[in-house]
């Protein structure tokens, strides 16, 4: 790992969706965002929701599981299967905790890498995803150019700014601030930070919105009742709202977990790992890359994918770039956004005839 | 989507994008700025094997160049221009666009730095129709080539042939080549006088480098 531990034995959990073809060149990987996993297009084991894509991954989707082999990994550090820091340590044969090394965006790919190995793939067509999981992307591209024929990094970025390095690090102290969090060490005495998680994602989920979508979705409307109660209960609901996203969230995802994985985008900087000039991360490259950002997402913005198609253009990269017009923030993404299935789409046909799928 | 019908580039190609065509050395590397639906570089890549960029303003253009296997980002020939460093392609292309920058001097300084050479199309506003509407019955024309009123127009720097060639003055840009198209899309006779050409070509096309 990136920060010198060698990390034995792990584990990768992981779905497939769709046939890998006989000349396994069909095989598409998504990396997930932050709070994502491996339930891309099916029902989530824990909450029964849809996956997470399903939007863009399925059946006559753009990500077509009729045509493609499509495969998405928890990423290292997260707590759905992969080793995390609730795995148990096999020195103390307790969990992690803190004691698990501090994971970075390169971290999740090698061992991404390392799943495609087993599956006896050597190129896939296709890597993709959104924030994070875009984040992941790039660092396919960098670091496994021959393998990686195109790229779809969505509502990214290419470095983690100092307002979300910010953010982040509100929604750390949030956890840590909770006595339940136990310096880490929670579910040995069998307790959860519960309420220092659910603070972490409300004030995340607000980054993930535009003020737009929030005043169209909740304006200052109240939760069930007519007049304002001079109390600090939920009397908007967007409180209500932010509440409940709060408490739904910790069921499914573990307090350690949230640290680790934000860390690990805290870390990202792909310039910096090439000396500074983010050309050089992608020289020489030949993966087809489509980069696709919102117009009203602030915590990704267009001028940080920008920079990609910059950084791309310089380094005589085959890159096609689209600013979607949306006003509903970074989970955009995530949503039915016509345009981004058509661009994607169109980009996604086109490299399978280059392909020879 | 199978393979035949992915491919919308069987349609007639236009005269002047076969014209640029013919003034595109193969296997170059050419950015088409302004580029539209990708019509223009599809054909250069499959008439001439280039390797082929582009911009384009418009989402839709975006998507559906993105579609034709194009590699073509979002963008704006008068701001994105600036970033693409210099010498980096065989030739930079503007085709039909030049009427609708803002600045249409810093665009063509742009294209002569960043290519070797540079191709600009551009409707002549010299163009005998136009100066007819105009002269005799006083209004903004708008014919069937361009529809638009002068208040919605994307057109705000419309000029004729000797305008431009004027320009290329300016900027130090060198015509290797300069052909204008009648209404029928043929090339006016290369032995008739500028006067000739900027009354009866109704587009120009411009191979230029720098001086």
């Amino acid at each position: 790992m990136d920060c010198g531990v060698a990390l034995a034995p792990w584990q990768i959990a992981y779905q497939t969706y769709g046939e890998l073809n006989a000349a396994r060149s069909n095989a598409v990987l998504v990396c997930h965002a932050l709070t994502g996993d491996q339930h891309v297009a099916n029902p989530h084991p824990v909450t029964g929701k849809p996956g997470w894509w399903e939007t863009m991954v399925g059946p006559g989707r753009p990500i077509d599981t009729d045509r493609f082999f499509v495969i998405c990994a928890n990423v290292v550090g997260g707590c759905m299967g992969t080793t995390g820091p609730a795995s148990l340590n096999p020195a103390t044969g307790k969990p992690w905790g803190i004691d698990f090394p501090v994971v970075t965006i390169r971290d999740m790919v090698r061992a991404q890498a390392m799943l495609v190995d087993h599956l006896g793939i050597d190129t896939l067509f296709c890597v993709a995803g959104g924030s994070m999981g875009g984040m992941q992307v790039l660092q396919w591209a960098a670091s496994y150019p021959e393998r990686v024929f195109s790229a779809m990094p969505i509502a990214a970025a290419a470095i983690h700014s100092a307002q979300n390095i910010a953010f982040h690090e509100v929604g750390r102290q949030a956890v840590m601030a909770d006595p339940d969090w136990r310096h880490g060490r929670y579910l040995e005495e069998g307790v959860k930070p519960a309420k220092g998680l659910a603070v972490a994602r409300m004030g995340a989920h607000i980054t993930y919105l535009s003020e737009k979508a929030l005043h169209r979705k909740f304006g200052r409307r109240l939760q069930d009742r007519e007049a304002p109660t001079f109390s600090f209960d939920a009397d908007f609901q967007v409180e209500s709202y932010l509440r409940y996203q709060g408490e739904a969230f910790v069921e499914r995802f573990d307090a350690n977990s949230y640290l680790y994985v934000t860390r690990a985008m805290d870390y990202f900087d792909l310039a910096a790992d090439h000396g500074g000039v983010l050309a050089n991360a992608f020289r020489g490259t030949k993966t087809r890359f489509c980069v696709a950002s919102f117009t009203s997402d602030w915590l990704f913005p267009t001028s940080g994918s920008r920079a990609v198609v910059h950084a791309l253009n310089a380094a005589g990269a085959s890159v096609s770039f689209v600013e979607i017009e949306s006003d509903k923030g970074h989970d955009a993404f995530l949503l039915d956004e016509p345009e981004l299935f058509a661009t994607t789409g169109g980009f996604l046909a086109a490299a399978a005839r280059a392909r020879g799928l | 989507m199978d393979a035949t019908t992915a491919f919308p580039d069987q349609l007639p190609v236009r005269s002047d994008h076969r014209l640029v065509a013919d003034m595109v050395e193969p296997g170059a590397r050419v950015l088409d700025v302004g580029c539209g639906d990708g019509a223009l570089l599809a054909l250069l890549m499959r008439e001439r094997g280039v390797d082929g960029r582009g911009i384009e303003i418009s989402r839709e253009g975006v998507s559906q160049s993105v579609a034709r296997g194009l590699s073509v980002i979002q963008g704006d020939a008068d701001t994105d221009l600036a970033d693409y460093p210099d010498d980096s392609f065989d030739y930079v292309i503007l085709s039909q666009t030049i009427q609708a920058t803002r600045q249409p001097r810093q665009v063509l300084e742009h294209m002569l730095r960043i290519g070797r050479r540079a191709i600009v199309s551009f409707p002549n506003f010299g163009h005998w129709r136009i100066r007819l509407e105009l002269g005799l019955k006083g209004r903004m024309p708008v014919t069937e080539k361009l529809p638009y009123s002068w208040y919605d127009t994307p057109n705000i720097h419309f000029c004729t042939i000797r305008d431009f060639v004027a320009l290329c003055d300016e900027v130090g840009a060198q015509m290797e080549r300069a052909v204008a198209l009648n209404a029928s899309g043929e090339p006016v006779r290369v032995s008739v006088p500028w006067w000739v050409w900027n009354l009866f070509g109704e587009n120009g096309v411009f191979l230029l480098r720098r001086r």
